[in-house]
């Protein structure tokens, strides 16, 4: 039924504007979730495991996105990462890459807004890896990186798939610092949630709006089903 | 040769020992909860900074805080069999093991995996989960684990302590099998003075961060100090002895040579001229100042009182030498001074076979490099 219903949906609306937008929308969010994830790896196990000077600095930084208005965000990347930002001019000269009006610079406004989501996620994960383990495969002779990939790694594994599936959902919907950062250009940065937004404001725009809603229902739940049957999966591989 | 030195000063607690003892064997590192024996594996295995330590096993140095010398426990070769044990729970057994094997592949190959299996009993425990084996399977298979990774020192913090004492039964003589037929050094570490009797060969009695003494079971057993630990009922000279004969006219009853004396103990499994440990409890050995006729108790020796302890209120610790060793008989006042017992009074000393613990033991563990009776 729900499979029926779904492919019938899809098929519905996989007509020009809809499947640009959808497209965009899981290429936005894989990228973002791909360039995150070995940093929110870095930042949860740093948050986590070691105390040092500027960790509560760097915990209450990695949570703003989460507090502050997205269209606030947009605007400091666009400060930072547009033409004449130190970082966005720095990076065009030295490699020709611009983020701004593209969709990569849409990946990263949405990185950065879902950044906390994941870090939260592999965060309380870890915080359940019992660091004993660690201590118990240095006395066998494991060595810092090779103890992180085969223990440490493998038991936070549902952290890391639960951030990065909460991430990629979150990201498909990512507006404000998208359309902030990189504004509404067609096939480029207009994403499932823009191309909506869009949609709203054009006279006779209320049946591909209601087509673009429906899409993103869709992925929300599949997304929602996905993340439970990894976790099962995942908890009967650890054992739990 | 092995000599630990460290102190570590935490939270208004500190740890200062100086231990050196022969390699060989397993030295019984003994203490109440909370006198600092896990603090002092954790620096000896690397897994804890101290402000001053000196590590150094057979010439080889580990850590060595004058010379600025630390090397990090990965490299540094030392097995550490864990109380909660600390299986990888993403990895079944043989996992665990495996994980252990390649890692000391690098060092040259001594300890096989079939041969870990062999001795521990592990070919029934390899697929399973590590979830789905019990205290005792686990203490086991972090024991083989410990080994594939060809330890230079195997270090076993309390690794009985969380099972009941059904489950230690089944483990302890797989430690005294590793003691015996594999010439790997060890500490034990215990809050169970019974424990460490069954296994060790060296002893240190450690209280509030410090070394109280250390050296043989026969010696510390006589310390002083260990009545507060062990209870005034537990207390009780250890003495090594030699098989002579075992069995005869009576199976299970065993006659041991102590000193000049011998003695007859109830035994399992010891062959003649095999070393044996027994321990009696200062609680059970009667004294007379006569020599007692048409009685049941089957030892019988004769000493000289060497002194006399105050034990508490009520009764005397005294120390009699039988030629030798020494042995404690705690007696009440009351009896002390009906027998008008001094120090240089020549007593008879009455033990029963029965409440005499005896323990087999291998004193001398084979040289480095050599194993016994199991090849691999």
């Amino acid at each position: 039924m729900l499979k029926t219903a779904t492919v019938g949906i899809l098929r519905a609306a996989m007509t020009g504007p809809e499947l640009e937008a959808l497209r965009l929308s899981l290429s936005v969010a894989l990228r973002s979730v791909l360039a995150s994830l070995p940093l929110a790896v870095a930042v949860a196990w740093l948050l986590t495991r070691r105390r040092f000077a500027g960790r509560m600095f760097l915990d209450a930084f990695v949570h703003l996105p989460l507090v502050l208005p997205p269209v606030v965000v947009g605007y400091l990347l666009l400060l930072t990462f547009g033409m004449r930002g130190p970082a966005g001019r720095w990076l065009y000269e030295q490699f020709g890459i611009q983020l701004i009006f593209t969709t990569a610079g849409a990946a990263l406004a949405t990185a950065v807004m879902t950044f906390p989501l994941m870090v939260r996620a592999i965060r309380i994960s870890l915080e359940g890896v019992d660091p004993g383990l660690e201590d118990a495969a240095r006395t066998l002779g494991a060595g810092p990186w090779d103890r992180f990939f085969t223990i440490t790694l493998p038991l936070m594994l549902p952290g890391i798939l639960a951030g990065v599936v909460t991430a990629f959902a979150a990201g498909l919907g990512e507006f404000g610092a998208v359309i902030t950062f990189v504004s509404n250009i067609p096939g480029e940065t207009r994403t499932l949630p823009i191309a909506l937004y869009t949609a709203l404001q054009t006279p006779d725009g209320d049946a591909l709006a209601a087509r673009l809603a429906a899409i993103s229902f869709s992925l929300g739940l599949i997304g929602l089903l996905v993340s439970e049957l990894i976790a099962r999966r995942v908890q009967r591989l650890l054992g739990r | 040769m092995f000599s630990i030195r460290a102190l570590k000063r935490r939270d208004g607690f500190t740890l200062d020992v100086a231990i050196e003892v022969a390699t060989s064997g397993v030295l019984g590192l003994f203490g109440r909860s909370g006198c600092g024996k896990t603090t002092l594996v954790n620096i000896v295995a690397g897994l804890l900074a101290a402000d001053e330590a000196h590590v150094e096993i057979d010439g080889i140095v580990l850590e060595d805080s004058r010379s600025g010398t630390r090397l990090p426990t990965e490299r540094r070769r030392i097995g550490y069999v864990f109380q909660d044990a600390r299986l990888f729970p993403h990895l079944d057994a043989l996992g665990n093991l495996r994980y252990a094997e390649r890692r000391g592949r690098g060092v040259e190959k001594r300890i096989s995996l079939d041969f870990v299996v062999q001795l521990l009993g592990l070919e029934a425990l390899l697929e399973r989960r590590v979830q789905k084996l019990s205290g005792g399977e686990r203490q086991r298979v972090a024991l083989g684990r410990a080994l594939l990774s060809q330890p230079r020192l195997l270090l076993l913090d309390e690794p009985l302590a969380s099972l009941d004492i059904a489950r230690r039964e089944e483990v302890l003589p797989y430690f005294e099998r590793l003691r015996d037929e594999l010439s790997i050094p060890m500490i034990y570490v215990s809050h169970q003075f019974e424990e460490v009797l069954r296994l060790a060969t060296h002893a240190v009695l450690l209280e509030q961060g410090r070394v109280v003494t250390q050296g043989t079971l026969d010696d510390v057993s006589l310390h002083p100090d260990l009545r507060a630990i062990v209870g005034p009922e537990a207390v009780g000279s250890v003495l090594t002895a030699t098989v002579e004969a075992h069995g005869g006219d009576i199976a299970g009853l065993a006659a041991v040579r102590v000193g000049a004396n011998v003695l007859h103990v109830a035994l399992r499994d010891a062959r003649a001229g095999a070393s044996v440990r027994v321990q009696l409890l200062a609680r059970d050995v009667i004294l007379a100042t006569a020599r007692p006729e048409n009685i049941s108790v089957r030892n019988i020796m004769t000493g000289t009182i060497v002194r006399i302890a105050n034990d508490d209120a009520d009764t005397d610790m005294i120390h009699i030498d039988i030629g030798g060793p020494l042995v404690l008989s705690r007696v009440t006042r009351a009896a002390s001074a009906a027998l008008n017992l001094q120090q240089g009074t020549r007593v008879w000393v009455l033990v029963k076979a029965v409440s005499i613990r005896g323990h087999a033991f291998v004193r001398n563990p084979p040289p480095p490099g050599t194993v016994r009776k199991l090849t691999y």
